[in-house]
């Protein structure tokens, strides 16, 4: 599944970054940044309720293909600035995690 | 055990970041450069994997628990060594910090999802030789090599 496909069929909001042509192949969702680093791989749809900009420089290192924000939580401008400089798509969303991980595994990412 | 220490010998390229305390903001800003200028020396990506991994934490560590410190990253022909040192307030019990799930940060920096106790545990997993020493008072030093 690529990034693009959360947007155009299941109404994801973009929130910064260009490349929506990112295969998505894993889906991780946590919010304590270590383990993050410890468990992601390459690739990655990351589903976090953090939205400070340390998870820009962790999304980015580990290249996921996307951030996604659950249950319409506001990310601050000063984020999406920083995402956007940092070439990090970060998606947003008003879906429970347990709701994108049905969109994710049904699109085949098992 | 291996003391620390910097050794200087056939390094091809030296890169030196200075890190702040209590700089959110600007945290993961050195792991990043580290991580783009090693791309662009086209090391394997599992190796840049695993620098990304050590430096990121030891970058955290420097911001949430230092008084502020240094990492300094030696590029040579079998091996990267990353030097990470600060100058406070130290660890009190090594051991017991080097256990998954123990940390000390504060209550901020675990709002932020920081303090899970993972980062120095994910430093040495990821490092082929790793070297910690740690005098109260005086600072953290660690030392990190991955071979190619």
């Amino acid at each position: 599944m690529l990034v693009s496909e959360l947007v155009e069929k299941h109404g994801f909001k973009q929130l910064s970054g260009t490349d929506l042509n990112r295969k998505i192949s894993n889906v991780y969702s946590c919010d304590l940044l270590s383990w993050v680093m410890a468990k992601g791989k390459h690739d990655t749809a990351w589903i976090t309720v953090q939205t400070h900009n340390n998870i820009l420089a962790v999304a980015s290192l580990l290249e996921f293909a996307c951030i996604i924000i659950p249950e319409g939580i506001k990310v601050d401008q000063e984020i999406i600035d920083k995402a956007n400089e940092q070439e990090v798509v970060m998606l947003s969303s008003d879906k429970e995690s347990f709701e994108i991980f049905k969109i994710l595994y049904e699109a085949g990412i098992k | 055990m291996k003391k620390y220490s910097r050794s200087d010998e056939n390094v091809a390229m030296k890169l030196h970041y200075d890190v702040l305390r209590d700089d959110f903001s600007r945290a993961g800003e050195a792991s990043s450069k580290i991580k783009n200028m090693l791309r662009q020396l086209a090391i394997d990506a599992n190796i840049l994997r695993r620098i990304a991994i050590a430096t990121y934490e030891a970058e955290i560590n420097l911001v949430i628990h230092s008084y502020g410190g240094s990492i300094d990253v030696y590029i040579k022909s079998d091996c990267i060594e990353i030097y990470v040192e600060d100058s406070g307030p130290g660890i009190e019990n090594v051991e017991l910090a080097m256990t998954k799930g123990f940390s000390t940060a504060t209550n901020i920096a675990r709002e932020m999802g920081f303090g899970a106790g993972m980062g120095l545990p994910n430093m040495e997993k990821v490092s082929d030789e790793f070297i910690i020493e740690s005098e109260r008072d005086k600072g953290t030093n660690i030392k990190m090599v991955v071979n190619y």
